[in-house]
């Protein structure tokens, strides 16, 4: 299994750059939820973000359907979903993962303070990446200088003028 | 440059730290040193995006009160330095005092502080921290079983300083830490007369530091500000002591934030709720200065060190000094402490004992030519102060005494200037202290 301690800036870098399409397995139709909050900032970054949460399922969240599983989610309107991101314990993300190797995904990633080895070694085997106890918002905002803005300790020292990500 | 070659997070060096942290090349115009942003507010986008950073759910400037890009540069390397998640600067370093201690106690509420202080906090927690029935209970801090002693179930964290001034006392961290994480609050140090470069009382166990960036971190006496550094190890939800971190807060739709913001909890709250009620944001121009002092930093304290250490010696030999209290003397109760903590060195504010008492210290204080007579520390210039006149002036005589600030004390902050003229001035001045007016 990789390392689950630590990943290399690169890594997210090349993570965040390549999805497209997530789905966000216990997303919160509250909009001050902590994971509201994610899927807000996500979308504002042009990711597209499936809800899923079966005690929500049929509902509109900030303008994407809300569905009860991961194989719910139809590939006619929602395309290929890139990655999973879970807001679930960390001992409910078993039969998340087999979902998402299920469903095809490229990625999953689990949010602070959720973290399952056992879950991650499966997913890895069937060839997905895997980021754990990290938060998609939190790094996408630390690699593209946001973090700095809230004088947070990005880890990040560089001689090169940031892309302007316009 | 964050990673080596097997893909481990690599982190740069305290020098590199001290010059590039927090401050890349502005990203529109190339800039290389910190552009000051002298702007009060910043243009929304839309409606939406207003909304987003009104709620918290988007990073963001809004307003200066809260959040400016010259004095979030200023946040993210101090933070840096101390090993901290993020920073909030402040106006001062009391501001940064009020600040955190805002986000944890509540009317009727206690916290253990060293009785051994810099005088100004002695004041600011035993008077005015008692008009918002917050209650600071001085303990003697050399014994840190004191600490344990003096707990009480309403008390929110333990307050600190790593080299305390004016004394020169050296503070066990690594043991307090230990008694207030089995009380479950936080360990608050005052790191601001060793510096990050001295000692990071972070890597020995303290959950918060604060720092008057007046002192050694702009090191040049020309900018008021403060600062204070969160661990992000604290965990506020192990008990429910700190409501203002686990609580909903009304003001922004009952949002919790350590559920949301978790290991940044603390410097979210200090910004979007200290700093937007209290009121005392920095100013991006004295950001600027500071910034641009902290990049000296690790050759100015190798220096100050230098310089105090050689002072200390010649006054320790002095036959008008009675005693010297500078912890990097062999001699010192504390240099065992010292070299464990401070290893590069023990700091350049230190007191000393004149022969004849208040009138003489007086007299060496008034007959200095090249060392300034004020109320600062950690400035290039050599400054001499006589604290029971002036800086302890507030305290009783019992407290001064506690504090290292009895009649005859005389404190230095040595700075940068030929360490034989700083010596010259004082001898001629301990000479004249002999004389009779």
């Amino acid at each position: 299994m990789s390392d689950h301690d630590h990943y290399p800036d690169e890594h997210l870098r090349r993570i965040l750059r390549s999805v497209k399409t997530i789905a966000m397995v216990g997303a919160s139709p509250d909009w001050n939820r902590p994971s509201a909050f994610v899927m807000e900032y996500l979308q504002s970054k042009r990711y597209r973000v499936i809800p899923v949460n079966p005690t929500a399922a049929g509902r509109t969240i900030n303008g994407e359907t809300c569905y009860a599983a991961l194989t719910d989610i139809p590939q006619e309107s929602a395309g290929r979903i890139d990655m999973v991101d879970i807001f679930r314990r960390s001992d409910k993300v078993g039969p998340i993962v087999d979902e998402a190797v299920a469903i095809g995904a490229s990625v999953v990633w689990m949010q602070i303070g959720v973290r399952n080895d056992e879950a991650a070694a499966k997913a890895e085997a069937a060839g997905l990446t895997v980021v754990m106890n990290r938060c998609p918002k939190i790094e996408y905002g630390r690699l593209h200088g946001e973090l700095s803005w809230g004088g947070f300790n990005s880890g990040i020292i560089s001689s090169k003028r940031r892309k302007l990500n316009v | 440059m964050s990673e080596d070659t097997k893909g481990k997070p690599r982190q740069p060096g305290f020098e590199t730290r001290a010059i590039h942290a927090g401050a890349p090349p502005d990203p529109v115009t190339g800039a290389r040193t910190m552009p000051i942003y002298h702007t009060t507010a910043y243009v929304f986008d839309d409606v939406e995006h207003a909304a987003s950073l009104f709620n918290l759910s988007t990073f963001g400037y809004i307003y200066s009160r809260l959040t400016n890009p010259t004095v979030a540069a200023l946040e993210e390397r101090v933070a840096s330095l101390e090993g901290g998640r993020g920073a909030t600067a402040t106006a001062s370093g009391h501001a940064a005092q009020l600040v955190a201690f805002f986000a944890l106690m509540a009317p009727g509420e206690s916290f253990l502080a060293s009785r051994k202080l810099y005088g100004g906090s002695l004041t600011q927690f035993g008077r005015t921290f008692a008009k918002f029935d917050w209650h600071a209970i001085f303990v003697d801090p050399d014994d840190p079983e004191n600490f344990a002693r003096a707990l009480t179930p309403n008390c929110k964290a333990i307050f600190v300083e790593s080299l305390a001034n004016p004394g020169g006392v050296v503070t066990d961290i690594e043991a307090i830490a230990r008694i207030a994480r089995d009380a479950g609050i936080p360990l608050i140090v005052d790191n601001t007369l060793a510096t990050p470069y001295l000692c990071r009382p972070i890597e020995w166990g303290a959950d918060i530091v604060v720092h008057s960036t007046t002192k050694f971190l702009g090191g040049h006496g020309n900018a008021m500000g403060g600062a204070l550094v969160d661990s992000g190890r604290f965990d506020w939800a192990q008990n429910d002591k700190f409501p203002a971190l686990t609580a909903p807060e009304p003001a922004y739709h009952g949002l919790r934030f350590y559920e949301t913001f978790g290991d940044m909890a603390l410097i979210m709250q200090t910004k979007a709720v200290g700093l937007r009620d209290l009121g005392p944001a920095l100013s991006p121009m004295n950001a600027f200065l500071t910034l641009t002092g902290i990049e000296t930093l690790p050759l100015r304290m190798q220096r100050h060190c230098e310089n105090a250490l050689a002072v200390a010696r010649f006054l320790e030999a002095h036959p008008r000094v009675d005693w010297v209290s500078y912890a990097g003397l062999p001699s010192n109760p504390y240099a065992a402490l010292a070299r464990k903590y401070m290893p590069g060195g023990a700091g350049a504010v230190f007191t000393f004992g004149v022969k004849g008492g208040y009138d003489a210290g007086v007299k060496v204080v008034e007959s200095c030519e090249l060392l300034s007579h004020l109320a600062n520390v950690g400035d290039t210039r050599s400054l001499i102060l006589h604290p029971a006149s002036t800086t302890h002036r507030q305290l009783t005589d019992e407290q001064r005494t506690a504090a290292g600030a009895g009649p005859e004390v005389v404190r230095l902050s040595i700075g940068l200037e030929s360490v034989e003229d700083i010596i010259a001035d004082l001898d001629q001045a301990l000479g004249l202290s002999a004389t009779r007016p």
